[in-house]
């Protein structure tokens, strides 16, 4: 049984993860994005931006290892190895580029158990080296309750 | 891009086909770091009940959002973007892999600060069935 007194509470912040240009790169060429201004700097600077840019969905993958730490925790009692994803959302202040150092702090936003199923909301707020905000992310992820 | 000037409410995005092989499936997983074996090993996905390998929901909300951006032309133009994964995406172990069928309409307009915000309902389908529930991005449109 997850630990519901985590409810309404958040996580330390995280290390700053470093966005490289080969990173965004990769991540861009894995989902087929060939937009110059992901792969090439001269095309993002011409376009306005500081360095290469990342796909919109990148925001996510920061936070993943994080949400997998977490719940790997014994202490939260959650059995990562049944979970689903069940569903995600990103909403962006600016897009991630390279260059940017990002901490996350994970907030648990909600949890809740329906049809032997637990539901888990997390929140994750990126913010930027300047501490000004850069993404926020939502995450449902579900997995069975105990039998 | 010159037709996005004139973009109206109920606008059908150009639909995208693309296909997702196990070879995508290892691309991405190294491009993410989700290497959960459900993605790349027959044998873990038989045994937790699934049909076969599927693809990362992940992956699939990343090309449904490349879709949309890839209509505006700049993948640093999505706002924000939400879906519920609603099937999974099985990636059969051949040449071909999964087809998945993009497709969007224009839900609303909106305008904030002097930027143009176009509201996209988005149709992720494999095999027939939806595989995203409630898909919608929000783009800012140039100009």
């Amino acid at each position: 049984m997850p630990d519901e007194s985590w409810v309404g509470r958040s996580l330390d912040p995280s290390d700053p993860y470093q966005v490289s240009r080969v990173k965004i790169r990769e991540f861009a060429t894995a989902i087929g994005e060939d937009s110059r201004i992901c792969h090439d700097v001269g095309a993002a600077r011409a376009a306005g931006h500081p360095d290469v840019v990342a796909p919109p969905t990148f925001a996510a993958t920061i936070t993943m290892p994080l949400i997998e730490s977490f719940l790997r925790d014994p202490a939260f009692g959650w059995d990562y190895s049944r979970m689903v994803h069940g569903d995600q959302s990103i909403a962006l202040q600016r897009p991630i580029r390279a260059g940017d150092e990002l901490v996350t702090v994970i907030h648990v936003d909600d949890l809740s158990t329906r049809a032997g199923s637990h539901m888990l909301t997390l929140r994750c707020e990126l913010t930027d080296a300047d501490g000004a905000a850069v993404a926020s992310t939502k995450a449902m992820l579900v997995t069975q309750a105990a039998s | 891009m010159s037709e996005l000037t004139t973009v109206a409410e109920g606008d059908e995005l150009p639909p995208l086909t693309v296909q997702v092989t196990r070879a995508d499936l290892v691309r991405y997983a190294g491009a993410s770091g989700d290497f959960n074996p459900i993605h790349w090993n027959d044998r873990t996905a038989g045994a937790v009940g699934l049909p076969g390998v599927i693809a990362h929901g992940m992956l699939t909300m990343a090309l449904a959002g490349r879709f949309v951006t890839g209509w505006v032309g700049d993948p640093a133009a999505l706002r924000s973007y939400g879906v519920r994964f609603t099937r999974p995406v099985v990636v059969p172990d051949d040449d071909e892999g999964a087809t998945l069928e993009l497709s969007g309409k224009v839900k609303a307009l909106t305008e904030t600060d002097g930027v143009r915000i176009a509201k996209i309902d988005i149709v992720a389908k494999f095999d027939g069935r939806t595989v995203l529930g409630r898909a919608q991005a929000e783009i800012a449109l140039p100009g």
